[in-house]
C-alpha cells in the first residue's frame, strides 16, 4: 500500500498515523510524509490529512489548510478515485476544501473535549470499515474544540437517504441517543462520506487505538479495512 | 482602499457563544438582554480606485475563504 499524509504546519498526528498504517499494513508499507509546500500528490493508493491545528487554525479551523495548493492536489485525486481519510483536522480541513459537506462548529459546550468515547460503525464499506460489522462499536478517543458536525436539513437527508454516515457516537453497547452525543453534532454524527464512497472524514482518533497498552485496539480494524481493501486494487 | 468585512453566523444557526456572552452580561447585572450573536470583523487593505471593483474582489474573497457560506453570513462595508 502507497500511502501519503499530508503534513502542515500545526499538524501533529502524522506519527500517530503513520504508526497505525504500518500496523495494519505490514513494515515494508511506510507512508511517506508530504510537506504542505509539495503541489504534486501522484501514485498514492491512500491520502491521509491526519489531525493538529494546520496553520494555528487561524480564521476558521482547516480554512487555510482547505485552500492550499496541496489540497487541489489532493481534490484531483480523489476524484480519480484515490481513497483519502481526513481525521479530526483532517475532517475539518476536507469540509472547508468541499470534497465532504457541511462543517464542523465549535463544540455545543464550549469546551474542548479530550477523552474516551464510543462510535457505532453504520456500515460496512469496503475501503474504510470492510473488516467491521455493522454496528460495531469502538472505543476511541476524540481531543477536539470543533468537533460539532453541522448540515442544512437537506444534506443531512441526503447523507442520511445515501447512507453515507458511517460512524455516530453512541454508547459502549451502541444506543445512540442526545446523551451520547458529546459534541452536539447533527444526528450523532462522526464520520461520513463523500458520494463515491472513496473519501472519509470523521472526527474521533482511530490512529489512537491500536496498540493494547495504550487506549486499546479498536481502532485497527478501520486501517486493516484501509489495507486490505488497497491491496485488493493494487 | 479599505474595507471591513464582518463575518456571523447565519440565522437559524446555533450559537452558542452568543449565547455565553449573553448569560455573562445577565450576570452582570444588564437587565433586558435579547438574542446576542457575536462573529468577526477582517479589516482588509486593497490596492483598487474603483468601488464596484472593489466590492466584486471582497465579494470573491468572502465565497472563497473569508466566510465560510455553509453557516456563516457576510458583509462588506468599504470604510475608506
Amino acid at each position: 500500500m502507497k500511502a501519503a499524509i499530508v503534513v502542515f504546519p500545526g499538524t501533529n498526528r502524522e506519527r500517530d498515523m503513520a504508526a497505525a498504517l504500518e500496523k495494519a499494513a505490514g513494515h515494508n508499507s511506510k507512508p511517506d510524509l508530504i510537506w504542505h509546500g509539495e503541489t504534486e500528490l501522484k501514485g498514492y493508493d491512500l491520502i491521509v490529512v491526519p489531525g493538529g491545528f494546520s496553520y494555528g487554525d487561524y480564521l476558521r479551523c482547516g480554512a487555510m489548510a482547505g485552500n492550499s495548493p496541496i489540497l487541489r492536489s489532493i481534490k484531483e485525486q480523489a476524484e480519480r478515485g484515490v481513497t483519502v481519510l481526513g481525521v479530526c483536522n483532517g475532517f475539518q480541513i476536507l469540509t472547508e476544501t468541499g470534497l465532504l459537506p457541511g462543517v464542523l462548529m465549535r463544540n455545543a459546550g464550549l469546551k474542548f473535549i479530550c477523552k474516551m468515547t464510543h462510535i457505532r460503525c453504520e456500515r460496512r464499506v469496503a475501503p474504510f470499515t470492510g473488516a467491521m460489522a455493522e454496528g460495531q462499536v469502538s472505543r476511541v478517543a476524540v481531543a477536539h474544540n470543533e468537533g460539532n458536525y453541522f448540515a442544512d436539513e437537506d444534506t443531512l437527508n441526503r447523507l442520511e437517504g445515501d447512507d453515507r454516515v458511517l460512524f455516530r457516537y453512541c454508547d459502549d453497547r451502541g444506543n445512540v441517543s442526545d446523551k451520547t452525543n458529546l459534541n452536539g453534532s447533527q444526528r450523532n454524527i462522526a464520520g461520513i462520506l463523500n458520494e463515491k464512497g472513496n473519501v472519509l472524514g470523521m472526527m474521533p482518533h482511530p490512529e489512537n487505538a491500536i496498540d493494547p497498552i495504550a487506549g486499546g485496539v479498536d481502532g485497527l480494524p478501520l486501517f486493516e479495512s484501509l489495507a486490505k481493501a488497497v491491496m485488493e486494487r493494487a | 482602499m479599505k474595507a471591513n468585512v464582518t463575518v456571523t453566523l447565519k440565522r437559524g444557526v446555533l450559537d452558542p457563544q452568543g449565547k455565553a456572552i449573553g448569560h455573562a452580561l445577565e450576570g452582570l447585572g444588564f437587565d433586558g438582554i435579547g438574542e446576542v450573536r457575536q462573529g468577526k470583523l477582517i479589516e482588509v487593505e486593497l490596492d483598487e480606485t474603483d468601488r464596484a471593483a472593489a466590492e466584486k474582489k471582497l465579494d470573491e474573497m468572502c465565497r472563497k475563504l473569508l466566510a465560510n457560506t455553509v453557516i456563516e453570513d457576510y458583509r462588506i462595508e468599504i470604510v475608506a
